[in-house]
């Protein structure tokens, strides 16, 4: 500030410059939040008011017809919840059967292609194509895919199954395949998590296989005493990845089965109850204390896995900076 | 290490199949969503399997154009994915670069918060940002699908700009800063020309997450059809179990949306892979 103070004489702009320069030198910090102002804004406007405002709305009766403030209600919402409606049970049911299944399915699959695809055969780079393929199709389409895919009469399943002599199933309107058939959705996916093992499995160093090797050690050793307690940090990310967005499986039931979950509402999950009551009954209060428990459940579920990940999680990795 | 030559070879063999079955049951969707969308109307109600066509039904591709409005939806998308896009390069990368290189009081606490912000489900927040886009008359807009990315409004991104920024030598960024270079001088010349991987893959994300979008989209956008994007489009083609006499054409739009995201895809996965594992994203 003194510096721009004390020159009265006339400036050019070089010296102007050279100022300003100086200035913004000693002034990075002011630079540094200017930088990160419009994510900082976005993430008051976005995050922060609505998760806190979300957390009151869970205490009031917000209806479609409020006007003002909503009425404060309490607790009633989580002891409605908890009590009386059969719907969350359900729906809570129904997610973790889906999560239960195509997790670690999804992971188990991911795990063993990728392994495979690193043994560095010849047209590895085809293969590792068409499994990840059906990831880049967008979610819509592919769930209208499986729509047809799956359809009882003129969907390729069924067709096939006839054609090898199998009873055809009904896989979208019978309350006994509609979970496997979400499954089955999600499986096709796989390729997500495949291409991140693959690429950790890259990062693993040769020469630990090759002092493996010269120790004698067999490929079963090799895989149970290097691959995997190095791969522990790759498995976990797409665990706690995978719990996380399967809790908040939506767009696939929606379309697939409709909004009231399909028959016997087998495939009603838990963010098409939280749909339902905000979008379709309007809701709003309810609707939110129903979110604050799914948010619970995450949270929680996070905290536990992290804590837990110091026993299996290996993160003594050589080529690891800092952070 | 020695291997007998005939184990070895039986190891290829199982490893091909495995593969090659694989690949066979992960391709089916996707070559019989080809072959419906080119059969015409009488031959998709067959009960029987038919893989290609007869006759192919080409006509299928400029009929919906003709009778969907393809074109207003893709128009109507775009947009959505440019803000994205603009949000992404800009904000975004103005952010991580802050996070990395700029030291400010506080930086490790907004830096934790924003990974906080990665963690919190978007469910916590749908309500509360519908109500107050109703409040301010946005819904039925492209207001609230835009806002939040034109802010740049993704901890993800951010993250990844950040790890990979940190990779680049100081040198780089102190001998510009002796030379009398910005801040800004030094993000816009120095830092976005060597992070080509990086924003290559961050654009494919933030291309491919604007052209999926389907949950805001249908929440903001259901009841103003002249807004809707493709993937609305898609799902209102859908008819349920019991009215599949469009099944072709539902698989014609199927097509025209999957192909640009595989175009994206081939430019850019050579980017996708070495950008984000470039950035150490998976290490943490």
């Amino acid at each position: 500030m003194q510096a721009s103070l004390k020159s009265k004489h006339v400036q050019h702009d070089a010296t102007r410059k050279v100022r300003l320069q100086e200035w913004w030198f000693r002034n990075r910090a002011l630079i540094g939040y200017a930088f990160i102002f419009p994510w900082f804004a976005g993430f008051i406007i976005f995050d922060a008011m609505p998760f806190i405002y979300n957390l009151y709305l869970s205490f009031t009766d917000y209806q479609i017809g409020t006007v003002s403030t909503p009425p404060w209600i309490g607790l009633d919402n989580y002891t409605e919840i908890f009590t009386e409606d059969k719907l969350f049970g359900k729906s809570m049911y129904n997610t973790l059967y889906y999560l239960g299944y195509s997790v670690p399915l999804r992971l188990i699959f991911a795990f063993f292609i990728a392994l495979i695809l690193n043994l560095r055969v010849r047209g590895m780079e085809l293969y590792r194509t068409l499994f990840y393929v059906p990831t880049v199709v967008p979610l819509v389409a592919a769930t209208v895919i499986f729509a047809g895919f799956l359809n009882t009469r003129y969907g390729f399943l069924n067709q096939f199954l006839v054609l090898i002599g199998a009873a055809p199933v009904r896989w979208l309107s019978s309350p006994d395949a509609i979970k496997p058939s979400l499954i089955l959705l999600s499986l096709w996916g796989f390729g997500a998590q495949m291409i991140i093992f693959l690429a950790g499995l890259q990062s693993i160093p040769d020469d630990l296989y090759e002092a493996a090797a010269i120790d004698g050690g067999t490929g079963w050793h090799r895989l149970f005493y290097i691959t995997v307690p190095l791969m522990t940090p790759t498995i976990f990310f797409n665990l706690l990845m995978g719990l996380i967005g399967g809790f908040q499986v939506f767009e696939q039931v929606f379309i697939l089965i409709g909004t009231h979950g399909g028959p016997l509402q087998a495939g009603l999950v838990y963010m098409l109850h939280v749909y339902n009551k905000a979008f379709r009954d309007f809701e709003f209060g309810y609707a939110a204390a129903l979110s604050v428990i799914l948010f619970l459940i995450i949270f929680v579920l996070t905290i536990l896995l992290v804590y837990t990940s110091n026993r299996w999680v290996f993160y003594g990795d050589a080529q690891d900076d800092e952070t | 290490m020695i291997e007998d030559p005939r184990s070895k070879m039986v190891r290829h063999i199982m490893i091909y199949a495995i593969l090659t079955v694989g690949a066979i049951v992960m391709m089916v969707p996707l070559l019989w969503t080809v072959s419906t969308s080119l059969k015409t109307r009488d031959k998709i109600t067959i009960r029987r399997l038919e893989l290609i066509p007869d006759p192919i039904a080409w006509e299928n591709y400029p009929y919906l154009l003709e009778a969907r409005p393809i074109i207003q939806y893709t128009r109507n998308t775009m947009i959505i994915v440019v803000a994205s896009l603009f949000g992404a390069w800009v904000p975004c990368t103005l952010a991580g670069y802050a996070f990395a290189r700029i030291p400010f009081p506080g930086r490790n606490l907004f830096f934790g918060i924003l990974l906080a912000t990665m963690m919190l489900p978007y469910v916590v927040r749908l309500i509360p940002l519908f109500l107050f886009f109703d409040e301010i008359g946005w819904t039925r807009t492209f207001g609230p699908l835009i806002l939040p990315r034109l802010l740049g409004h993704n901890a993800f991104y951010i993250f990844l700009y950040r790890q990979f920024f940190r990779g680049i030598p100081d040198d780089i960024h102190d001998s510009a800063r002796i030379d009398g270079c910005s801040e800004f001088g030094v993000w816009w010349r120095i830092f976005m020309p060597m992070s080509r991987p990086v924003l290559a893959a961050v654009s494919i994300f933030a291309f491919s997450f604007a052209w999926n979008d389907f949950l805001n989209p249908l929440i903001y956008l259901g009841s103003n059809k002249e807004l809707w994007t493709l993937a609305l489009g898609l799902n209102a083609l859908q008819g349920f179990e019991g009215d599949d006499n469009s099944l072709n054409l539902i698989m014609t739009f199927s097509m025209l949306m999957i192909i640009p995201m595989l175009v994206v895809f081939y430019f850019g996965q050579k980017h996708l892979i070495t950008g984000v594992t470039a950035s150490g994203s998976l290490k943490g």
